[in-house]
Order: structure tokens, then C-alpha cells, then sequence
């Protein structure tokens, strides 16, 4: 008997996971049938998830925190037992802001505490000459992109609520808005920044790893009640992912998956974008861990990552709540499914980077998942 | 009823959008205001400063407008999503509609409720007539089919008007099949034997 799972998803390559698991047959033999549905906003992905139209979808990893902390309109407690990938993001800016970096650099190398030190000149110069407020985009308020922009910006010195505007844009927008001279630079997913460079609007300034090595991006999310009475189907659904991440992540694969994933029904972008987001060859350097799909261990949720995130929440003002919430921000990537299905399946396998605090920022202090008050004053 | 909260709708789509205004104009609502240009969302919600927010689903700036949420110390007057997540069956009508409203300052939801109503059945209303159009328009493609199937046995048979489309029609009830199939399998027959 074939069970029916809707799935919603935004176009994007972090989507690939759950897109081969439908189109490559590996949802089928598990005896599961995939209703993909493409979305425009993150906002229409945690509505029809928490009505019930979606049983699982693609999502911002921070967004199935803040929806179970109930942090946004429309929140519903979720779980996200399985990451789709890690990392996969990048920090862009157009020509003149790069040429504005570079001579602020005057040589030095472009690290990301320097660039984030000339950001910081550049950012307070305009605003003492009364020039236009530099202005950065990223996708979701409650996104890796928001907290990496922010991250690496504060670590200048930058006040990122006074010194600068972020604004919230479609990734679809966000190579149009450089263009249109509407913001200086963005954090997205791929394909966007390739996109950007390829067109000559924008250089690649920072991949997302160069600013947290490794940064949980998308989970296949659930409404904690769903997961709850479908576990049989969950954890189907979630073998059949772990088979599409690891036949996707293998470069002889590569082709096929790009040729179904750049469908106008899937991601619609260029085969060979995607597949440099997958190969993580695109551009300059090339970057291994540009984004990682969730094959074998990496698609284990991990606490210390639902921690990280829930600190930048704090960070960032936008938990207010008290007493803090952080256990229950832990819990909603709990691994206990993950263990329970997958056991010791991947003990041989390829086992995550593992920076000594799980995460590998380029500044601030090591992290600890039960210290984030201490974490954030020493920050 | 007259009404003077004041609306904004930020529906790129220009049909979609003189629909819900004129919806919302005749269900009273005076001040209703059209955000068509997305690109500067977040200035003209500041500028225009209403009292409701109605966005199409379609629209991929809706990630922008959630960007109120977080900007309290910007935005003068809270802000929340109109359709409470208690209320199953109300998110649902507002989805199958393609419809959502968030409500600026800590406005009565009942005040508010005949506005996201009357953009549903607004929605629904079009919704229905889309479909009409699309089934008149297959209507008219499974003629221009049978007309076809039927010129093709009336000359590959010797057969007048009449006796060609009966043809087509006990076949169809033989097979149990529309009458439309038949005939484009007639057609598609034709063309490979050509």
C-alpha cells in the first residue's frame, strides 16, 4: 500500500534532498508517493503546514524554532527530525561595494574580519556624509542568511539595527535589487549568488562557511502532531531522503539531477548553477562544504546547532519571551528518531567537519549549548 | 455600512487586485488603497500607515511583510496576522482563496472579519469564473477534435456528416469513452498513417 505525503517547497538547491527522493523513485520504494507543491514565500510554506494542507515541507532551519517557540504569526510547534542540508549559503555584494572593500582593505586579505572591519568604515562614512544607508537583503527574518549577515558584520563592529537596513526580499528579487542599485549586497541560497556573479552584478564576497563552518540551513519540518500520528510514515519519509542526499551528493550523479532538478516545477534555474552549488565549484574557489546535502550523518539533527540558532534569536531581540526557552528550542531538532532509524548505519561513513564547538564561527567566543547567556555577554 | 479603516492591498497582479478593491469598495470600505509596485513594500506600508494589510498568496513579497513582525521599534503600531492558528477552518478558506490579512494596532477582529470575507468570496467568485473559461474553452477544443475526427472518416469511408459522427458516437458508448477521446484518437490515427 502506498501512503500519500504532501511536501511543500521553496525552489531552491538545499531542496535537493526531498526532489530526488520524489523523482528519483527513492520515496516509491519505501512505498511512499510525494505531492510536491512550489511555494513563493516562506510565510505560505508555515501556513499551509500548520492548516494541515502540507504534512511535511522544506524549511528554514531557524523558522521551525521560532514557529514552535511561537515567535511569529500563524505558529504551530514543529519538529524537524531530519536535516536536508548544511550550509549552502553565501554573502554577495555589487561592484561598487566590492571596489569600496577592497580599498579599505588596501591589500590585506579579504578574511572576513577584515572585510567586516572595512564594512563597518565604509557603513559609518556614508552615514556621516549623509550618503545613501548602505542597505543588505536576506530571505526570512527568523534565516541562516539574517544571522549570518548580521554575524559577520557585528564581529566589525557594526551595529546592524543602526548603522545599516536589512531588508527581507525573495530570493527570486534579490539579483534584480542589486541591479536596480536598491541594496548593496544580500545573504541567500543557491543558485542566487551564482547567478549574480554569473550576470556580472554582484562578486561572491563570503561563502556561508567561511562565516560558521557548519550551519544547519533547511530541515524537513512536521507539525509535531503529524509526526506524532504518521512516525511509520516520518520515518519512511526519512530513509527515502537520506538515499536521494547520498545519491545526489555523488558526482556521478550529478547530471541527472540537475537536468530533473532545473524543471520549471522543481528549482527552474540553469543545470550548470545547480550544479555548482552541488559541486560546490562555482566561482573563485572552490569550496567543498559550500553546501551539504543530507547524506548519512548529516542528516542527523543536532542540539547544539537548535541552540547556536535560538542564541541569535536572543541576539538579535527577536525573543523577548522570559524564562528562556532554550530547552525547547533544543528539542525541536532532537535525534532520538534519527538514532532510533538510522542506529549505527553510518558508523564507517563520512562523519560531519565537527568543529570543536559544532559550529566553527570566525569570531566570538567557542559555543555551549547550556552556557548561552555567557556565550552572548562575551560576544 | 460605512467603514473608514483604512486598507491596503498589495496584489501584483493588476486583475486580481481591481477585483478585491472593488469588492471592498462596495462592501462600504472607503479607504481602500493599492500597493501594486512591491519593490518598496516596506515604505509604503510606513507611508500609508493602514489599519489592514491584505496580500495574495501568489505574491513572493509576502516574506517582506513578514519583516513587520520583527521591527517593532519601527513600525508605530503592532501588527498581527488576521486569521488566528485556533481557528482551523478560517486559515483554510483564507488559503483555498489565495488570500491572507494582517491587522495593523490592536484593531477588533470582528470589525475586521467582513473585510477578509469579503476578499474570499471576492477570490472564489473569480476563482469559479476562471474555471468556467477554461471548461468553455476545452468545450471548444473537443468540438474543433470531433469536427475533425469526422471529416477524416467521412472521407476515409464515404460517409456523410451524420453517419461520421454516429460512427464516433457508438464507438464511444462501446468503449465506454467520451466522445472527444475518440475523435482524438481518430485524429492521432490519421496523422501517424499519413
Amino acid at each position: 500500500m502506498t501512503d500519500k505525503v504532501t511536501a511543500g517547497f521553496i525552489p531552491l538547491v538545499d531542496a535537493a534532498a526531498l526532489l530526488v527522493a520524489t523523482d528519483f523513485g527513492f520515496a516509491e520504494e519505501e512505498g511512499l508517493e510525494i505531492e510536491l507543491i512550489r511555494e513563493v514565500s516562506w510565510a505560505n510554506v508555515r501556513e499551509k503546514l500548520s492548516a494541515g494542507i502540507f504534512d511535511i515541507a522544506h524549511l528554514l532551519a531557524p523558522m521551525a524554532i521560532a514557529s514552535s517557540l511561537d515567535l511569529m504569526p500563524g505558529s504551530v510547534p514543529l519538529t524537524a527530525p531530519y536535516v536536508l542540508a548544511t550550509n549552502g549559503n553565501a554573502i554577495t555584494v555589487s561592484p561598487t561595494l566590492l571596489r569600496e572593500i577592497k580599498a579599505e582593505l588596501a591589500g590585506e586579505e579579504p578574511r572576513p574580519l577584515a572585510t567586516a572591519k572595512a564594512l563597518a568604515r565604509i557603513a559609518i562614512r556614508r552615514k556621516r556624509e549623509g550618503g545613501s544607508v548602505l542597505t543588505f537583503g536576506s530571505t526570512f527574518p527568523f534565516s541562516c542568511h539574517t544571522y549570518q549577515l548580521r554575524f559577520w558584520m557585528a564581529a566589525g563592529g557594526l551595529d546592524t539595527d543602526a548603522d545599516l537596513r536589512l531588508v527581507v526580499l525573495p530570493p527570486r528579487y534579490m539579483v534584480e535589487s542589486l541591479k536596480a542599485g536598491e541594496v548593496d549586497g544580500f545573504c541567500v541560497g543557491a543558485p542566487w549568488n551564482f547567478v549574480a556573479a554569473e550576470q556580472g552584478l554582484g562578486h561572491t564576497l563570503h561563502y556561508g562557511c567561511e562565516i560558521v563552518q557548519q550551519l544547519t540551513e533547511k530541515v524537513l519540518a512536521a507539525r509535531c502532531d503529524w509526526a506524532q500520528r504518521h512516525e511509520n510514515v516520518l520515518i519512511r519519509l526519512m530513509r527515502a531522503v537520506s538515499a536521494a542526499a547520498a545519491f545526489a551528493s555523488r558526482p556521478e550523479n550529478w547530471d541527472a539531477c540537475c537536468e530533473r532538478l532545473s524543471a520549471p516545477d522543481r528549482i527552474k534555474a540553469g543545470r550548470e548553477q545547480i550544479k555548482g552549488a552541488l559541486s560546490g565549484s562555482f566561482g573563485i574557489q572552490a569550496e567543498k562544504n559550500f553546501l551539504i546535502l543530507g547524506a548519512g550523518l548529516w542528516g542527523r539533527p543536532d542540539e547544539t546547532q537548535a541552540a547556536w540558532l535560538y542564541s541569535q534569536m536572543v541576539r538579535w531581540g527577536q525573543v523577548c519571551s522570559q524564562p528562556s526557552p532554550n530547552e525547547a528550542a533544543q528539542s525541536v531538532f532532537s535525534p532520538i528518531l534519527f538514532d532510533r532509524v538510522f542506529g549505527h548505519a553510518f558508523d564507517t561513513g563520512e562523519t560531519p567537519l565537527m568543529p570543536s564547538d559544532g559550529l566553527g564561527a570566525f569570531a566570538g567566543p567557542l559555543f555551549k549549548k547550556e552556557r548561552i547567556a555567557e556565550y552572548l555577554a562575551a560576544t | 455600512m460605512e467603514s473608514s479603516l483604512q486598507i491596503a492591498v498589495v496584489e501584483e497582479n493588476p486583475l486580481r487586485a481591481e477585483i478585491l478593491m472593488t469588492g471592498l469598495r462596495e462592501a462600504g470600505h472607503r479607504n481602500v488603497l493599492h500597493i501594486g509596485q512591491t519593490k518598496r513594500l516596506l515604505q509604503a506600508i510606513y507611508d500609508t500607515d493602514p489599519d489592514v494589510v491584505v496580500i495574495g498568496l501568489e505574491s513572493p513579497s509576502r516574506d517582506t511583510l513578514e519583516q513587520l513582525f520583527q521591527m517593532s521599534r519601527v513600525v508605530k503600531r503592532p501588527i498581527a496576522m488576521f486569521v488566528d492558528k485556533s481557528d482551523r477552518a478560517a486559515i483554510s478558506a483564507a488559503i483555498d482563496a489565495g488570500v491572507s490579512a494582517y491587522v495593523v494596532g490592536g484593531l477588533q477582529k470582528e470589525r475586521v472579519q467582513s473585510i477578509l470575507d469579503v476578499c474570499i468570496s471576492r477570490f472564489n467568485a473569480m476563482a469559479r469564473m476562471q474555471d468556467e473559461l477554461e471548461r468553455a474553452k476545452t468545450a471548444l477544443e473537443e468540438r474543433k477534435v470531433i469536427d475533425r475526427a469526422k471529416g477524416i472518416l467521412m472521407r476515409a469511408k464515404g460517409l456523410d456528416e451524420e453517419e461520421a459522427y454516429h460512427l464516433l458516437r457508438k464507438t464511444a458508448m462501446n468503449e465506454k469513452k467520451k466522445i472527444a477521446e475518440i475523435a482524438q484518437s481518430v485524429v492521432m490515427a490519421a496523422e501517424l498513417l499519413r
